[in-house]
C-alpha cells in the first residue's frame, strides 16, 4: 500500500537515508528495528512528508506521493503516533480525541469515541483533564487513541513504549495486538525487538541509513545472532 | 539548549571582501571625501544643508551597521543613543554656547553610558526578544524626554548658540560642513580598522556562529557589549552633530520611527558593508526627497510614505542584499 | 579514579525539575586514549557532554582538569583551559575560508581585542596555530576554499580542526561520524587515531562498528546513569549491556 523507493534524505549536508527501499502492504504489521541514530525516525518523517527526500519516491497505492504535505498523507488514511506523543497539552482528553474524529477512507467508522473509551478505560476517567496533566503512559494512550479516531488504514507507532513503566508497556502492546486484529496495517518502531517481531508479520533492520536485513518476523526471530549484531554492541 | 541548532546568521548579507585589504577598500571613500572637501565652499545653501544632513545620518547608519551588519545584533532602539547625544549637547550648552570638545565628550559619553546599561541587560536575550528589549529601552528614553520637564517635553528645546572651540565655530555653515565631513571620515575609518582587526573578526564569528565562538574560548557576551557601547557612542556623535546642525532637538529623535528608518537605510544599502551603510543613507534620503517633491511626482508627493514603502518592499523582495549586492551582481568578477 | 587522568568527572548530576537527566556519572579521560560514551535513546549523553563543555551547569558533582576544579567555569574559560568541543550539527563558519575558520578559532588564545589597529589576518600566532591545526586534521590542501563548499565529511574534519586551533588537551566529540558514508568514516577514524597520541578524547557515537574499532574504553549509559565502563571486549560481553540494548532474555 505504501512503498518507499530508493529514498535519500539529507539534513543539511548530513546524508541520513541512503537509498532506502521498503514496502508496507495493506493489513500487514511491519516492524522497523535499528539502533538510534540509524535513520528510523527520519525514514518515517520522509514517508509522512515532514521532510522532503533529495531523491527517491514515496508511493501510495501506486500513486507518487513524494513530498506531499503531512496533512495530505494523513488523509490517505495514515495515523501517525510520533515519538514524544505530540498530544495537545492545552486541550482536554475529550477534545484531543474528538477533534481527530473522521471516517476512514472507505467510509468505515470502526473506531468511534465509544470504542476508544472501551479500549482505554483510563482515558475515560480523565476526559476533562488537560493534556499536560496526564502521565506519560496516559499521554501515549491518548496519542494512540487520537490516531485511531481517524480510522486509519495504516498506523505508524514510533517508540510508543519509550520511558514507560512495565505495566503500561504491556498495556500498549495489548492495544497494538488489538489494532492489528482489526485489519489496520501497522509500522512499529520499538527498542524491544522481541516484542516487535512477535507483533508483526514482517520486519526490517536499519543500519546507517540502509536496510541491511529484512524478512518475515518469524524467520528473523530465528536469527538472534544476526539481530544482536545489528542491534546490540 | 543541549544539542540545539547552532546560532547562525540568517541576515541577507552580501559576501564580504577580505577585510585585510584596507588600503584598497578605502580608496573610493577617500576619493569621495576629497571631492566633498573641495566642493564644499561652492555648494549653495540647500545643497550644503542636504549633504550635511545625509552625512550625519550616514554616521548614525554606520554606527548601526557595526551592530547589525558586523555583529548580527538587530537593534530596534538605536535612535535612543542618537537622541541622547543630541539632548546632551543642548542641555550641556549654556546661554553662551558650549565648548565643542566638552560637549562632544558629554554627548558621546551619555550615549555610551546608556548603551552600557541597555546592552548589559538586553544582551542576556536573543533573537526576537533582543529586538523587543532594545525597543523597550528606547521607548523608555523617548518617554523620559517626551513626558518630563527634563527636555522641554514634546516641543523639545532650542540650542541658543552652537558649540565652538577656538576658531572652530559651528555657527559657521562651512565649518560645520568640514567638521561633519571629518567626523564621517573618522567614523568610517575607525570601523574599517575595527572590521579587519581581531575584535572585528571576533564580531563576525559571533554573527555567524556564536556557539562555535564560545566553544573555542571567546567570552562572547563582552564582545557584544563592547560593540553595543561603541555603536551607542558613535550614534551619540551623530546626535551631537544633528543638534549642532538643526539648533533644536525634540523627542522624535528617539522615536522608534527613527530607529526603524536607520535600520531600513542599512538594509537598503546592503548589510555587511560599510559603504552599504553610506549608500543606503544617501539613497533613502534622496528617495524621500524626490518622492515628496511635487515638481517630480505631482500629486503622489502627498503620499510619499506610501511610495517609499513600496520601494522598500521592492528592494527587500528583489534586492535583499541591497545596493551593494546589486553592484556586486553587475560587476564582472561577480560576488566572491 | 586514576592518577594520570587529564579530565576527571565525579558524581556529575543534572536535574530538570523532577527529572534526573544525568545521575551520578563518574568517568575519566586520559591522554592517548579514546573514551567512548554510548547508550540507548534518552540515555543522557547529550546532557553529559553539554555539562562537560560548560554549556549547561551541573546540579551536582565535580569536573576537574589536571586536578583543578573547573565545574563552575563558563564554557569560554573552560575552552581556553584546554577543553575543546565539536558539535553534532556542524558549526563551522560557512562564508569564510577554511584557513580563516581555523585562524578565528585560534585567535581565542591571543585575543588582544583592544588592538583595533592591527589586522587579524596578519596575526602570526593565530595563523601559525591555524596551519598546524589544519595540518593535523588533514585539511592543509583546502586552506583557501570557502568552508561552505566543502563536502560533508570535510566539513566535519574542519569542525574537529577548529577544536584543535586553541591546542586543547581534552577533546569532546559529539557524533563526529553523523551522516557519513563508509569512505568519510574511514578518514575521520584515521584522524581520530592520529589525534589520540596527544589528546584525551571523549567520543559520543552511535556507530557501533566505529566505536569498537577506535575506543580504548567504553562507558555505557542508560536512563542517565552509567551501567558499565571498561574495555571494548568486556563491554561486548557484559550481560547488563546486552540487556540494555537487546532486552531481557528472562522476560520472554
Amino acid at each position: 500500500m505504501i512503498e518507499a523507493r530508493d529514498l535519500n534524505t539529507y539534513y543539511g549536508d548530513s546524508h541520513i537515508l541512503r537509498g532506502v527501499d521498503a514496502q508496507l502492504p495493506g493489513a500487514t504489521a511491519v516492524g522497523l528495528l535499528g539502533r538510534n541514530g540509524m535513520g528510523k525516525t527520519t525514514f518515517i518523517r520522509t514517508l509522512m512528508g515532514y521532510v522532503r527526500p533529495a531523491s527517491g519516491q514515496v508511493l501510495a497505492d501506486g500513486r507518487d506521493v513524494t513530498g506531499w504535505a503531512p496533512e495530505k498523507m494523513a488523509r490517505l488514511g495514515i495515523g501517525y503516533v510520533p515519538e514524544g506523543r505530540g498530544i495537545f497539552p492545552n486541550l482536554s482528553v475529550r477534545e484531543n480525541l474528538v477533534m481527530a474524529a473522521r471516517a476512514g477512507i472507505d467510509g468505515r467508522r470502526d473506531w468511534s469515541f465509544e470504542r476508544v473509551m472501551a479500549t482505554f478505560p483510563r482515558l475515560g476517567e480523565r476526559l476533562s483533564h488537560g493534556g499536560q496533566q496526564l502521565s506519560g503512559g496516559e499521554q501515549q494512550m491518548l496519542s494512540i487513541g487520537r490516531a485511531l479516531m481517524t480510522n486509519p488504514r495504516l498506523m505508524i507507532l514510533d517508540e510508543a513504549t519509550e520511558g514507560l513503566a512495565p505495566l503500561v508497556v504491556a498495556e500498549i502492546w495489548r492495544v497494538i495486538a488489538e489494532i492489528r486484529a482489526t485489519g489496520i496495517a501497522t509500522l512499529i518502531v520499538d527498542r524491544d525487538w522481541r516484542k516487535v517481531l512477535h507483533h508483526t508479520d514482517r520486519a526490517m533492520v536499519m543500519e546507517k541509513g540502509r536496510i541491511t536485513l529484512a524478512g518475515g518476523s518469524a524467520e528473523l526471530l530465528a536469527q538472534p545472532e544476526a539481530l544482536a549484531q545489528r542491534l546490540g554492541v | 539548549m543541549s544539542g540545539a541548532a547552532p546560532m547562525t546568521s540568517s541576515l541577507p548579507l552580501a559576501p564580504a571582501a577580505p577585510a585585510a585589504r584596507l588600503s584598497r577598500g578605502l580608496l573610493a571613500p577617500a576619493l569621495a571625501v576629497a571631492v566633498l572637501a573641495v566642493a564644499a565652499p561652492f555648494l549653495g545653501g540647500y545643497a550644503s544643508d542636504l549633504v550635511v544632513k545625509v552625512m550625519i545620518l550616514a554616521i548614525f547608519a554606520l554606527s548601526l551597521e557595526l551592530l547589525v551588519g558586523m555583529t548580527g545584533l538587530v537593534s530596534l532602539g538605536h535612535a535612543a543613543f542618537y537622541g541622547i547625544g543630541a539632548y546632551a549637547t543642548v542641555l550641556g550648552s549654556g546661554a553662551e554656547g558650549g565648548n565643542l570638545l566638552a560637549l562632544l565628550v558629554l554627548a558621546m559619553g551619555s550615549a555610551a553610558l546608556y548603551a552600557l546599561v541597555v546592552g548589559a541587560l538586553s544582551l542576556r536575550t536573543r533573537g526576537v526578544y533582543f529586538i523587543m528589549v532594545t525597543l523597550a529601552f528606547a521607548q523608555m528614553a523617548f518617554f523620559v524626554f517626551h513626558d518630563t520637564k527634563v527636555g522641554g517635553g514634546s516641543d523639545g528645546i532650542y540650542l541658543y548658540v552652537r558649540p565652538s572651540i577656538g576658531p572652530v565655530d559651528l555657527e559657521n555653515r562651512l565649518v560645520l560642513f568640514y567638521v561633519v565631513l571629518a567626523a564621517l571620515a573618522g567614523t568610517y575609518g575607525l570601523l574599517a580598522l575595527i572590521r579587519r582587526s581581531r575584535f572585528g573578526a571576533a564580531l563576525a564569528g559571533i554573527r555567524v556562529s556564536e556557539q562555535r565562538m564560545r566553544a573555542v574560548g571567546f567570552p562572547t557576551y563582552f564582545y557584544k557589549l563592547a560593540a553595543f557601547v561603541i555603536a551607542g557612542a558613535l550614534a551619540g556623535l551623530a546626535g551631537f552633530l544633528v543638534a549642532s546642525r538643526d539648533g533644536v532637538v525634540n523627542p522624535e529623535l528617539l522615536s522608534w520611527h527613527n530607529s526603524g528608518e536607520v535600520l531600513l537605510m542599512i538594509i537598503l544599502g546592503g548589510l555587511g558593508h560599510l559603504r552599504g551603510a553610506v549608500l543606503g543613507t544617501v539613497a533613502f534620503t534622496l528617495l524621500k526627497e524626490l518622492l515628496s517633491t511635487h515638481a517630480l511626482v505631482g500629486p503622489l508627493a502627498d503620499h510619499w510614505q506610501l511610495s517609499l514603502g513600496l520601494v522598500i518592499i521592492g528592494f527587500v523582495a528583489w534586492l535583499p542584499r541591497g545596493l551593494v549586492g546589486l553592484v556586486q551582481r553587475l560587476s564582472p568578477e561577480g560576488s566572491r | 579514579m586514576s592518577a594520570d587522568a587529564l579530565l576527571q568527572v565525579d558524581g556529575l548530576t543534572r536535574r530538570f525539575g523532577g527529572l534526573v537527566a544525568v545521575g551520578n556519572v563518574s568517568l575519566d579521560l586520559r591522554v592517548g586514549e579514546v573514551h567512548a560514551v554510548i547508550g540507548t535513546n534518552g540515555a543522557g549523553k547529550s546532557t553529559l557532554i553539554n555539562m562537560l563543555s560548560g554549556e549547561i551547569p551541573a546540579s551536582d558533582g565535580r569536573i576537574s582538569l589536571q586536578g583543578g576544579d573547573i565545574t563552575a567555569l563558563p564554557q569560554p574559560r573552560r575552552a581556553l583551559a584546554g577543553v575543546g568541543r565539536s558539535y553534532q550539527r556542524t558549526t563551522v563558519f560557512a562564508e569564510f575560508t577554511v584557513l580563516e575558520n581555523c585562524r578565528l578559532a585560534a585567535q581565542a588564545a591571543t585575543p588582544r581585542p583592544w588592538a583595533f589597529w592591527e589586522s587579524a589576518a596578519r596575526c602570526a600566532a593565530s595563523n601559525q596555530a591555524a596551519r598546524e591545526a589544519l595540518e593535523a586534521a588533514g585539511l592543509a590542501g583546502e586552506a583557501q576554499r570557502i568552508a561552505g563548499t566543502l563536502s560533508h565529511g570535510a566539513k566535519r574534519q574542519l569542525e574537529v580542526a577548529m577544536c584543535l586551533a586553541t591546542r586543547p588537551r581534552v577533546l569532546l566529540l559529539d557524533e563526529p561520524l553523523a551522516g557519513m558514508g563508509a569512505e568519510e568514516t574511514e578518514r575521520m577514524l584515521a584522524l581520530l587515531a592520529r589525534l589520540k597520541a596527544g589528546h584525551a578524547i571523549l567520543l559520543v557515537e552511535h556507530d557501533m562498528d566505529a566505536v569498537f574499532r577506535i575506543a580504548d574504553r567504553i562507558t555505557v549509559m542508560v536512563n542517565g546513569t552509567v551501567i558499565a565502563t571498561g574495555d571494548p571486549e568486556s563491554i561486548r560481553t557484559n550481560p547488563e549491556v546486552r540487556t540494555a540494548y537487546l532486552g531481557d532474555e528472562a522476560a520472554h
